[in-house]
């Protein structure tokens, strides 16, 4: 909507210049655009400095064998990318990345549920607005300490569980290699989901309340309002938490990094990328790596816009 | 998992391509070592608990002696990711420990040359194998280290062990001893930490009693078959877990509570350097209780001991008061004190012995420091080893076999040695090529 608003008048504006070339509009006109692009030069120049040039630099490496010390590199053609294809163990950590991936659905449910609960005027709501968003404020390095000690053995789940009587349940949450990676996709969850909530609930509150209202007077109850009111209104968001999703769970990182290193099978992509690049010194390959990570986000994102395109919301 | 997305990518392109970043470097030579023994030097050090206090003395020492010298430190935590960083500049300090990473091809580049291996072996200890290239020397050490076993006295003789092990065997039986007669977990592995697992391939030359040991691994297909070197380390190591003599959950263990756990003997052994005995008599009790073991291997009767230098301090190439650089590191390596008071060996020929290693006293015992690479092969076995991405120095290696044998991989250790043996002979004929 906003796109076509800007475009409306400067596309009227040739043909009012043509209908009368006297005007002094044309050199106001002209100074006035070149203003933005010398507000966007800073912007520009550190988006170039620190990102693009970067970027460039990590395809240019990926077709070398640096070791990211030495002052030579040997070019070595496509054989940093032909390894990562042929070598399957490094296919394997995704499968880690489908935990983080399921857990997202889970984060999202429970965002939505708070989200829409929330929205309706329940008592202590600021409370609770600031209690689920509190995690994602706390330092990421602190939340992997802080549940290190939370699932080891002896540690906080275990007491609570015996607390409770449910000895049975007590096990080694990172210790087992079969539980590993949905103890740490939960951490994930717990501190990611307070984001999602706030997202959503930004989304809820700007719908039109007479809407409800009027929903109300049809017999609608709380289910159908958030069915036929609130999930189209905010289906964009939806969408977008999705795609944030499936990249993020391609891109895990800091959790894993943080509680296991990546040991006992919990090493994600970007993990096996760091360990290449900074413990085997193979800052080459390590950039191929990082370069097939981002063609797969976008290739992800492309088939993601494609089944799901942008829909306009109209409630009216 | 929408800020993961934006600072994941941020992360990886950022740590991936930091070193990209900075490229260039000046290569113009500063100053020479043989001029006028003045000006500022600025020293790295990975001390970062000590450099306010014993470094501030040190630093008050060296300039009473060289007054035209003024000294800086700069304590830095993660010293190998952000020393290696900023190397690709030519800010990097005047002195620095050279870090483990660098090849041993890359030191012309970095670093000044301080002598030919000939001269300075006269004088010092760990200066032919270890930051040496192409007969020069490019780093002393500031101390150096024997590797062996640290455990806790007491426990072992509450569970009746009193003879010290000869043998795998009679290791595994004493973590057996003190299993059932104790309450003390036998063995720590310090897996969650992960370096601390990369002691273990500090014994190379243990069981060969060979100082070509390292060397060898460049002109063999099957480093870990049966007998072999790494055979017979890693099954110690394999075998121990596998029997549940370690800690029961590895993935939550900590480095800095460990110390206190062997030191009030909740914990029996651990593999480290003997420069861990020090910290670990620090937190002990009671620091008579902690002692050290050579490797349970002997040849001939006799245990060997494999000797290594610490970090070692070089110069910066791009330094500009080389000379005031070089006094230091004399300075340093002679008279500092250092590897003493860190109860390690004297970097010095004629050094005191530690007193920490009184321990191998009366026992038949040999040092043994590692030969350095023939001509040609320098750093082969690195190249080998990152080929391979096995990472002899890397945790993940030792991580595995710990998870195979506590059952959580289900790999047996003849597949984990099958594949190892598979990748290492696949990288050797590549790099071959």
């Amino acid at each position: 909507m906003t796109g076509l608003a800007t475009d409306a008048p400067a596309a009227a504006g040739p043909r009012r210049r043509l209908a009368s070339p006297g005007e002094p509009s044309p050199r106001r006109r002209r100074r006035g655009s070149a203003t933005p692009y010398v507000f966007l030069l800073v912007p520009l120049a550190l988006l170039i400095t620190f990102t693009y040039v970067p970027v460039v630099n990590m395809v240019l490496y990926s077709f070398t064998d640096w070791n990211g010390i030495s002052r030579t590199k040997e070019p070595v053609g496509l054989d940093n990318y032909v390894a990562i294809f042929a070598r399957p163990e490094y296919f394997r950590v995704f499968f880690v990345s489908l935990y983080y991936f399921a857990a997202s659905f889970v984060q999202m449910a429970l965002a939505l549920y708070f989200a829409t609960i929330l929205s309706f005027s329940t008592r202590f709501r600021n409370l609770f607005k600031g209690i689920l968003f509190f995690p994602y404020l706390i330092n990421g390095v602190a939340i992997g300490f802080t549940f290190v000690y939370f699932f080891r053995p002896g540690g906080t789940l275990d007491t609570t569980l015996v607390a409770l009587g449910l000895e049975g349940l007590t096990q080694q949450w990172l210790g087992d290699p079969s539980i590993v990676n949905i103890s740490l996709a939960s951490t994930s969850v717990w501190r990611y989901m307070g984001l999602n909530f706030v997202l959503f609930l930004g989304a809820i509150q700007s719908i039109n309340p007479s809407l409800y209202e009027a929903a109300e007077l049809d017999g609608a109850n709380r289910w159908h309002q958030f069915r036929w009111i609130i999930l189209p209104s905010i289906q964009p968001i939806v969408s977008l938490s999705f795609i944030l999703a499936i990249s993020g769970a391609l891109a895990v990182f800091e959790i894993p990094f943080i509680m296991t290193g990546g040991a006992n099978g919990s090493t994600t992509f970007v993990i096996q990328t760091v360990t290449t690049a900074f413990e085997f010194r193979r800052v080459g390959l390590a950039s191929a790596m990082a370069v097939v990570l981002l063609l797969f986000v976008l290739l992800i994102t492309w088939i993601q816009r494609r089944i799901v395109p942008d829909e306009r919301v109209n409630l009216t | 998992m929408r800020k993961r997305t934006a600072s994941t990518t941020a992360v990886t392109t950022s740590l991936v391509l930091a070193l990209a970043a900075c490229g260039g470097g000046g290569d113009e030579p500063g100053a020479t070592q043989d001029g006028e023994i003045a000006g500022d030097i600025t020293v790295l050090t990975q001390r970062t608990d000590i450099v306010d206090t014993v470094f501030a003395e040190y630093k008050e020492a060296f300039e009473a002696e060289y007054p035209d010298v003024s000294v800086t430190f700069e304590a830095i935590t993660d010293y190998e990711g952000e020393v290696t960083t900023r190397m690709s500049t030519t800010d990097y300090g005047d002195v620095l420990l050279i870090p483990n990473s660098i090849n041993p091809t890359d030191l012309p580049d970095f670093f000044e040359p301080l002598g030919t291996v000939e001269e300075l072996s006269d004088t010092y200890r760990f200066v032919a194998t270890e930051q040496a290239y192409g007969g020069q020397v490019y780093g002393i050490a500031i101390t150096g280290n024997a590797q062996g076993i640290v455990y806790n006295k007491a426990v072992w003789e509450e569970a009746g062990v009193t003879e010290v092990p000869t043998s795998p065997e009679e290791f595994l039986d004493a973590l057996e001893a003190v299993q059932e007669g104790t309450d003390a977990i036998p063995l720590y592995t310090n897996y969650a930490d992960g370096w601390p697992l990369t002691q273990w391939e500090g014994h190379r030359g243990t069981v060969t009693a060979d100082p070509e040991a390292a060397n060898a691994l460049a002109h063999t297909d099957a480093p870990w078959a049966e007998g072999e070197e790494h055979f017979v380390i890693d099954s110690l190591l394999f075998d121990a877990v596998e029997a549940g003599y370690t800690e029961p959950d590895p993935v939550t263990t900590n480095w800095e509570e460990s110390k206190g756990l062997l030191g009030r003997g909740e914990v029996s052994a651990m593999v480290l350097g003997s420069w861990a005995i020090v910290q670990m008599q620090a937190a002990a009790e009671n620091p008579d209780d902690i002692g050290y073991l050579p490797f349970p291997y002997q040849v001939d009767g006799t245990f060997h001991v494999n000797t290594g230098g610490d970090y070692k301090n070089g110069i910066n190439v791009s330094s500009e008061n080389k000379a005031a650089a070089r006094a230091w590191i004399d300075w340093f390596a002679d008279e500092s004190g250092y590897a003493t008071d860190e109860g390690g060996l004297s970097p010095r020929l004629d050094g005191p012995d530690p007193d920490t290693l009184s321990d191998f006293e009366g026992l038949d015992l040999e040092y043994i420091e590692l030969a350095p690479a023939p001509d040609g092969e320098e750093g082969l076995v690195n190249e080998i080893d990152s080929q391979a991405q096995i990472g002899f120095w890397s945790p993940d290696y030792r991580q595995r076999i710990v998870d195979a044998a506590r059952g959580a991989s289900g790999e047996s250790k003849e597949e984990i040695f099958a594949d190892l043996n598979d990748r290492w002979a696949a990288a050797r004929a590549a790099v071959a090529d």
